[in-house]
């Protein structure tokens, strides 16, 4: 490594610098400030968020390198960035009355938000393999500590070992992974491996088979971090048992992490594998579809239901894997910004209607009735629902629609088949939620809750969202087609 | 010198202690100590093929690795230690408040 040959720019890792920043001032703040002042914490996260948004925007379109290719700004990395900044922006606004409620308001808990957002960015813009092991890292560590949030609450501690434990033992998988396919090409950088795989210069014996157990290793590795059935048990787990916000939290900008480097490591690094991975991918997809909504179907909880479709929606996505080519890359991103919208609003009615001694049960049976006393609640979960279940005109529909699609033209049919009498199935239990709250009668007297301006925000928002990119699409389809890498 | 099958051999049979260990052993304690066993199997590897390759890039990796490992060590026995003070137990199988 030859350090005056390294081309360092730092405008590329801008927006990264200024989440660390702000989030070690946070760390500083929880030390030094009294317990009554503490609320200016949130504020502080959100406006950090708001500034690394900022220079993203500046950076879009530059399509910068840095650091030999371990920091880049393309499309495809501002794109995701501005996903993860977003999706942050609203779990803080989520958390603000959340943790107020909970009267745990905390700067490191905020902290802990823009170090994982900081990692998550870390793992969509860069083209070297141990940077996108070290953001996961940083994503992964920063979501135990949170998970584990309520200290005294027992389901929190259950969530938080079972998340931690399960988070390390795929993080040894991708290690290894990695490991070996360092060993096989000699390079972690995807470029270079994309290059050097079809010069088959053997520097090892049995060279390929490294190479093979390397890619399916780290497909372990990455399976865990996506929550795609066989890897997916911790999810509904640490759902049910993370603090409300961080659940959405989870369901939202690490997921879309882990596909941002999926995306790359196999659509760009080992494309020219395809013929070799596409059947794992095939399997992954329909095991993680069917199990997620058969398993949904059972539920009595609101957040465990959340996250069992969650898992559904990770098969969903995995088709567009089997699809290749541009039509379904950007089908992805289209998905995972309309999927991020749903789930964040949903949680964020999950949240207005916990309460500080109920929190943590989010039964069925409490929201009956609740759609009635609570019209704004009601209309808006009604249409969260009805989008992850993928109803025409919300956005939810189109998102599906453009991935089944570019499986169709790529000649998949079953898959496609398949996905669509998943979708119908999970039509059950999504309107079950809407049956709960509009038609059953509550069991005793309820009152209306009263709703937090800042929650009240992230559900206008999301909600408004959800429908307008339902009726045009044009716009963030655009900017989704012209993000691929 | 050794050849670096050798190397890789080992490495493999102490990643696979790790994956049995982790699968079997009830005790969170010894599961993440097998979970540490097979990120330093790794660590193996890829110092093995560093040095067969002939670059440094490896050794990088392995410092970054070891690094990720502390930090998870400190999260992880956090975690651990909040699990014991409201269980009194550090066996996995007490963590079933929360099934399918």
């Amino acid at each position: 490594m030859d350090l005056s040959l390294m081309d360092i720019n730092w405008r590329v890792i801008l927006p990264e610098i200024t989440l660390a920043v702000f989030g070690f001032v946070l760390l500083l703040l929880e030390a030094f400030l009294p317990k009554d002042k503490k609320r200016i914490t949130g504020h502080i996260a959100w406006i950090g968020i708001v500034l690394s948004f900022l220079f993203c925007l500046n950076l879009y379109g530059t399509q910068l390198s840095s650091f030999k290719g371990m920091a880049l700004s393309d499309n495809f990395a501002i794109f995701f960035s501005f996903l993860f900044l977003i999706s942050s922006f609203f779990v803080i606004l989520q958390s603000l009355s959340f943790l107020k409620r909970e009267e745990q308001v905390r700067g490191d808990y905020y902290a802990l938000i823009l170090f994982a957002t900081l990692g998550m960015i870390l793992m969509a813009s860069t083209l070297d393999l141990v940077v996108i092991f070290l953001g996961l890292e940083i994503v992964s560590i920063s979501l135990y500590i949170l998970s584990g949030f309520r200290k005294k609450d027992l389901k929190s501690n259950e969530a938080s070992l079972k998340f931690f434990l399960m988070g390390a033992f795929a993080t040894g998988f991708l290690v290894y992974g990695i490991a070996l396919i360092y060993g096989s090409l000699g390079t972690t950088n995807l470029e270079k491996i994309f290059i050097l795989i079809p010069l088959t210069e053997t520097t090892l014996p049995g060279k390929d088979f490294l190479l093979y157990a390397g890619i399916g290793l780290l497909i372990v590795g990455f399976g865990f971090k996506i929550a795609s059935v066989p890897f997916h048990m911790w999810m509904p787990d640490v759902f049910e048992g993370a603090p409300a916000p961080i659940a959405a939290f989870i369901s939202a900008g690490p997921k879309s992490a882990g596909f941002a480097a999926l995306l790359r490591i196999f659509l760009l690094a080992f494309s020219s594998f395809k013929p070799d991975w596409i059947l794992i991918f095939w399997i992954l997809s329909v095991l993680s579809m069917t199990t997620g909504n058969l398993l949904a179907l059972w539920q009595t909880n609101l957040k465990r239901l959340l996250a069992y479709s969650s898992i559904a929606h990770v098969g969903y996505i995995l088709i567009a894997f089997v699809a290749g080519g541009n039509s379904a890359i950007s089908g992805v991103l289209f998905y995972l910004s309309i999927y991020i919208l749903m789930n964040l609003g949903a949680f964020a009615i999950i949240i207005s209607m916990g309460s500080k001694d109920r929190e943590g049960t989010d039964l069925f049976k409490e929201y009956a009735g609740a759609g009635l006393k609570n019209p704004f609640l009601g209309v808006f979960m009604a249409i969260f629902m009805l989008s992850l279940s993928g109803f025409p005109p919300t956005a939810g529909f189109l998102a599906k629609f453009y991935i089944f699609s570019s499986a169709v033209k790529s000649g998949y049919l079953g898959l496609v088949i398949i996905a669509v009498i998943n979708s119908m199935i999970s039509v059950y239990y999504y309107l079950r939620v809407i049956v709960y709250m509009f038609m059953k009668p509550a069991e005793e007297d309820i009152k209306p809750v009263s709703i937090p301006f800042s929650l009240g925000l992230v559900i206008l928002v999301t909600g408004i969202g959800i429908l307008a990119f339902g009726i045009l699409p044009q716009p963030l389809l655009d900017l989704a087609y012209n993000s691929i890498f | 010198m050794v050849p670096v099958s050798y190397y890789i051999l080992l490495s493999g049979v102490l990643f696979s202690i790790g994956v049995l260990g982790f699968l079997i052993r009830r005790n969170v304690i010894v599961v993440f100590m097998s979970v540490e066993l097979m990120l330093n199997a790794a660590n193996l590897a890829i110092i093995a093929f560093a040095r067969n390759i002939g670059s440094l890039t490896g050794q990088v990796i392995v410092f970054l690795v070891m690094t990720v490992a502390a930090a998870e060590v400190g999260v992880g026995l956090a975690i651990i230690m909040m699990f014991y003070r409201n269980k009194k137990s550090v066996n996995v199988d007490d963590g079933n408040l929360m099934k399918w």
